[in-house]
Formats: C-alpha cells, structure tokens, sequence
C-alpha cells in the first residue's frame, strides 16, 4: 500500500547570509499519510518550531535540504508534468490569512472559478455554478450571500470558509491548512474547524492541520505531531498525547493553556516553567535549557525517538528503555 | 473557588464609566460603536471585557482615554478617574494623564515599537513627554528597575526591538505602559500573537507589575479560558453594549445571557472532545441593527419580545445583565 504524500527523513536548512550561520527549520521529520483511511493530523508548536516548512515542503513549495518528500511512491521533484498535475490536483492548500489571498479586484467567484478551469473540472458556466455553489453549502455558506460579492463583503471568517470551499471544490485526498482559524474570532472558529472535521468525515479528505493551538488541535483531530525548534518532539494519537503527554515539552503546552473551567492556578505554574539556567550544546536535546529533567545525557546527545506504544513516538531520553525508531523509516507510528 | 468579597469592591472606585456612547457620523446616519456602557473598577481589580470584533471593546478603551478621532465623538456619558471627570481637563491636561493615569498596551503594540529607537529610549521618552527631566545616570537606573520589573535583563535597554523575541517585545511595551505609574492600564489583546507559554510568561508579568503598582487592569480578548483565570471580574459586549457584568467564577459556571453562554461554548476545551460549538450567524453592522435585543437573531432562546423590545440592563448583586430572558 503506497502512501499518497510521504515525508522521508525531510530536513530543511535555510543558509545564512554573508558570515551568518545557517538556520536549521526542520530536522529529518518522516510522515506517510494514506489517502484510505481519511483522518486529521495536527502539527503543533510555538513560532520557530518548524510546522509551517514542513506544510511548505509537503506542498513542494519549498525544496527540502534533506530527505525527499514523496507522492504515490515517486520523488516529488521528479514528477513529470501529468504526475505533477495529478499532484495540484489531489493536494490542496488553505492558508492562514483570509484577506491576503484574494485579489480586491475580482469578484470571490474568480477565485472558485479558477480551478474549475484549470483542472478542466465543468463543461459549462450553469455546470460550474452547480459545483462552486454545492462546494460553498457544503462549508456552511450560503451561494446567494457570496457569489457576485468582492472579498472586501466578505466577513474573515466567510472569507476563510470560501478558501476551504476553494480547495474542496477539485475533490482533493489531502488539505494542507496552515493556521487557518489563527486570523479569525473565536466565535467563528468554531464553525470553521467544523466545516474542516466534515470533510474528512463525510467527503473523506484528509487534512493537515497546522496550528500553534493544541486546545483545537484537540478537538477536531485524530493524530499529532509536537514539533520544538525543528525536532519531533512527541507524536501520537490526539487523546492520548494531549491527555497523557509524555515528553516534557508538550506537558509544558497543554498546562500552558489557560482553562475556562479549572482552579485558577494558571498564572501561579507559570513560575514552574522557567528555564532552567543551562546553556544548550550543539550536539544536546533542543530542549534541555527549559525541561526540568535535564540530566547530563541530554546535553552529550540529541535524544532517539522512542516508541513508547504501539503508535507513540517520543523524542526524550527518559523513554531510553523503549525501542527506538530508525530516522527515515518510522514504520507504522508515524503512518496515518 | 468563589472570589471573596475584599474590601477594595466597596472602597470608592478607581475608574468609573457612566452611560458612555461613542458614534461614528456615516453617511446613512450615526453608527453607536459603544452604547451606554456604564461599569465601576477598584483599584487593584482586574477586569475583563470580552465580545467578538466589532462589538466595541476597543472603541471603549479608546473612549475612556478620549483618543477618538473623527468622525467619530464621544456624545454622551462621563468618565471618572480617582475622583475627577476627564471631561473637565483640557487637551493638555488629558495628554498628561495618558501613560500616568491610565496606561493603554495597544492591540499589537510589539510591532508599534520604533524599529530604529533602542528599547531604553523608546522607555525614557515617556518621561521628557511628560516633563521628568532625569539626569542620565538616574533615567538608567530607572530604565534598569523598569526592566526588572518585567522580567527583561537590563541589556534589553541597549538593544533594538528586531532583536527581542515577541514575548520580550510585549515585555517591552508594559515596562513602557508602568513607567510612569498609571492607576489604571488598559491592555487590549496583549498576547494575541503569542504562543500559550510565551503567553502565560507575559500574563504573570503584567500580573506582578500590576499587584505591585496597586493598579487596576482592564484586559481586553476573546479567549475566555484566559479571562477565566485572569480577570476578577468579566463584561461581555456585543453591538457595542455591554450584556453582562459579573465576577468571573459566576459568569463561567453560571453565564446569565445566551451570548455569553454561546462565548463559553465556543472555547476549545480540553475537558471533552468533539464538544465544540460556534455561535450561528454573523455579528449585526452597527448601522443596521437589528430592532429589539441585537442578539435575537443568533439567540436559540429569542421570544417575540426580544424582536421587539430593547432590554434594559439590570443590577443584580455585583452584577449587571441586559437579557429578558435572564
């Protein structure tokens, strides 16, 4: 069984300028995603950690440094044109700001249009119409308050369901969606991440869900991946993970969410999380300035990935006693 | 944990709000960006206001330190701050006030930093616009307890804001906000950028410089898991009014208004899965308000009197809310 979109082993450095060090973005992350068993994988961490690369190079929008990204088996970069049409067609994107991607002059419908055109979807306009106003029910929207409207009518939350309109109007088999709901109120995200859990539950697309909020990462998805300064830090299922997190990072998110309906200590653990007060190694964990179970194993060496459960990966030396997983072949844990 | 009744709530209060409106002149009349908001703060308490954007809340903050610009006026209602009307000052004297009576961190404030001003000088400028002529071994020293106080080491003064993360950044901003020790300080939005750790570290700061000035703080946000375990006190807005006042334990386990309720609802929680409900429809234009309560349209619970009549906000103890159904 082929994996419609495979990471293996992918890396990517960003060099530096004139006498500057190169930045490392994402150290050799593996992730096969099966376009049969349609599902919701979310990658989570703060800035900086990496989650928007990886969405860049798994949309071959960037080129990794390391590794290969791979699409039904073949090198991404070696696709010919049809491989690389077929390819546009089954991934598709919804990004994190719903007011820079349209173009102020056209009216919304040029945008739902577009990809009907491109991919040769509909043999007429009446057809078009049908399939773009059947594509916007089905994110909850209204065709009559949206076709013939200039995005500036628009709410940022309608603007944002049109974009996922958009990308399930080609009947894609994966939806890269880099923060889409980080740009909009909280009220209306709600009703955004819905429409997303819909697609892959009732039209079976798959989603990446790419977001910096573990709190909605818990409620819409179905596996996870923590990414810390361009390490996996832990992956998994979403309830276990989120409700049993094992690596020291991503217990240090989920307390660091301020909970409406619990004992208000929130502010007083912020002083538990202080860094620690030692200097990171080069070769050592990315973590082990602000983990408070640093030992000096974690500065000699950057830590395995550890497969805790059947279906649990974490990268921290205190899970040593557990098989570790080989770089680039992570087999079934990271497989969805 | 119910909050205990302290002495401060009953002490005169620090900033008082009376029936303030604020209207935008719009060629199809005037659009009531804040409607008869009325609210009491002691000091030291922190108070929250929550609501969708577009409900007002940073039209009000903006009203309160009467930095409305036309077309837009405050037209009716009053502001008092430790005992005087803000009405009563001039240009000058209310531009005197600002950052040493009532301090605002703006929405997105990290990046309204000056990109070619160190942090130290962007710090002691607030003092020469406010008439401290500091000699400059003191305007360093100042600077350093400043730093302190948020947490930033006192290098941070010598360095540009490209080169402080963003949760040093907004750090930053409130070591600018205390320097001249307000009584009230406003923070809209203050870690909406943020990560949640970095977002806690900026949270427990402008806790501590706050219990340490005594001062209030007004919080503005949406994130109510945030105003749960922040905020003494919580006001909701919606269409500019304000529909509910009470003390934060309250409104969370027991939210009197169904728009409250729907805000509760609509936070991603980690206590069950799948449970997450957004409020239906779209917030009302100001200008076409709907006739009756705002929110009837997007209320599950709207009966013929909410279509048709106004509520009226009610007092109930230490508490306020504008629903007729509650």
């Amino acid at each position: 069984m082929v994996a419609l979109i495979e990471a293996v082993d992918v890396s990517k450095r960003f060099a530096g300028g004139l006498g500057r060090e190169s930045t490392l973005a994402l150290a050799g992350l593996s992730l096969a995603i099966h376009a049969e068993k349609p599902s919701i994988i979310a990658v989570v961490g703060e800035s900086g950690s990496g989650k928007t690369t990886f969405a860049r190079l798994l949309l071959g929008l960037a080129e990794p440094s390391g590794g290969e990204i791979r699409y039904r088996g073949a090198n991404l970069r070696a696709l010919d044109r049809d491989g690389r049409r077929a390819f546009r067609h089954d991934v598709q994107a919804v990004f994190q700001d719903p007011y820079g991607v349209y173009n102020p002059f056209y009216r919304v419908d040029h945008v739902l249009a577009a990809p009907l055109r491109r991919f040769r979807l509909a043999g007429s306009r009446a057809e078009a119409r049908e399939v773009i106003s059947e594509a916007l029910r089905a994110v909850g929207l209204q065709p009559e308050e949206i076709l013939g409207r200039f995005p500036h009518q628009l709410s940022g939350g309608q603007r944002q369901r049109v974009m996922v309109a958009r990308a399930l109007l080609l009947k894609p088999k994966l939806i890269v969606a880099d923060e889409p709901v980080s740009m909009v109120d909280a009220s209306l995200r709600a009703t955004i991440l819905g429409s997303l859990r819909k697609l892959t539950d009732e039209h079976g697309i798959s989603i990446l869900y790419i977001t910096h909020d573990l709190a909605t990462a818990y409620q819409i998805s179905d596996s996870i991946l923590v990414l810390y300064r361009a390490y996996l830090a832990e992956a998994g299922a979403v309830e276990q993970v989120v409700m049993a997190p094992c690596h020291p990072y991503t217990q240090l998110l989920v307390s660091a969410i301020p909970r409406a309906h619990a004992t208000r200590d929130w502010l007083v653990q912020e002083e538990d999380s202080r860094r620690n007060g030692l200097a990171l190694t080069a070769m050592g964990c990315c973590f082990a300035d602000r983990c408070p179970h640093t030992m000096p194993a974690c500065l000699a060496a950057p830590p395995g990935l550890y497969r805790t459960a059947p279906r649990r990966a974490v990268a921290c030396v205190q899970y040593h006693d557990y098989p570790t997983l080989p770089p680039g072949n992570p087999g079934e844990v990271l497989s969805v | 944990m119910p909050p205990k009744p302290s002495e401060e709530h009953v002490s005169e209060p620090i900033l008082q709000v009376k029936s303030l409106r604020v209207g935008f002149d719009h060629p199809q009349g005037v659009v009531q960006a804040v409607d008869n908001v009325s609210f009491a703060l002691a000091s030291g308490e922190r108070f929250g206001l929550a609501g969708e954007s577009g409900s007002g809340k940073s039209t009000l903050a903006l009203a309160i330190l009467r930095m409305i610009k036309p077309p837009g006026r405050i037209s009716a209602g009053e502001v008092w701050l430790a005992g005087r009307r803000l009405a009563d000052l001039d240009e000058e004297g209310i531009r005197a006030l600002r950052l040493a009576g009532i301090a605002l961190v703006p929405q997105g404030s990290m990046n309204s930093l000056n990109p070619v001003l160190r942090i130290g000088r962007q710090i002691t400028d607030a003092f020469a616009d406010h008439g401290l002529h500091l000699g400059r071994g003191e305007e360093e020293r100042r600077v350093a307890t400043l730093l302190a106080e948020v947490g930033l080491s006192e290098v941070v003064a010598r360095m540009y804001p490209h080169e402080l993360s963003g949760g040093m950044k907004q750090r930053a901003c409130i070591a600018i906000a205390i320097s001249l020790r307000p009584k009230v300080i406003i923070a809209d939005e203050p870690t909406s950028a943020l990560d949640v750790v970095v977002q806690r570290q900026v949270m427990a700061t402008l806790a501590s410089v706050q219990r340490d000035l005594g001062a209030a703080v007004i919080l503005i946000g949406h994130d109510m898991g945030l105003m749960a375990q922040f905020v003494d006190r919580l006001g909701v807005m919606y269409a500019g009014r304000l529909v509910e006042v009470a003390p934060i334990g309250e409104i969370i386990t027991s939210p009197r208004h169904p728009y409250t309720r729907a805000l509760i609802a609509a936070l991603p929680s980690l206590e069950r899965r799948g449970t997450l409900v957004g409020i239906p429809g779209l917030a009302p234009l100001l200008r076409e308000l709907p006739p009756g309560c705002a929110f009837h349209p997007r209320c599950s619970q709207a009966t013929d009197r909410c279509r048709t009549e106004k509520p009226v906000a009610r007092e109930i103890v230490r508490a306020q809310v504008a629903c007729h159904l509650a």
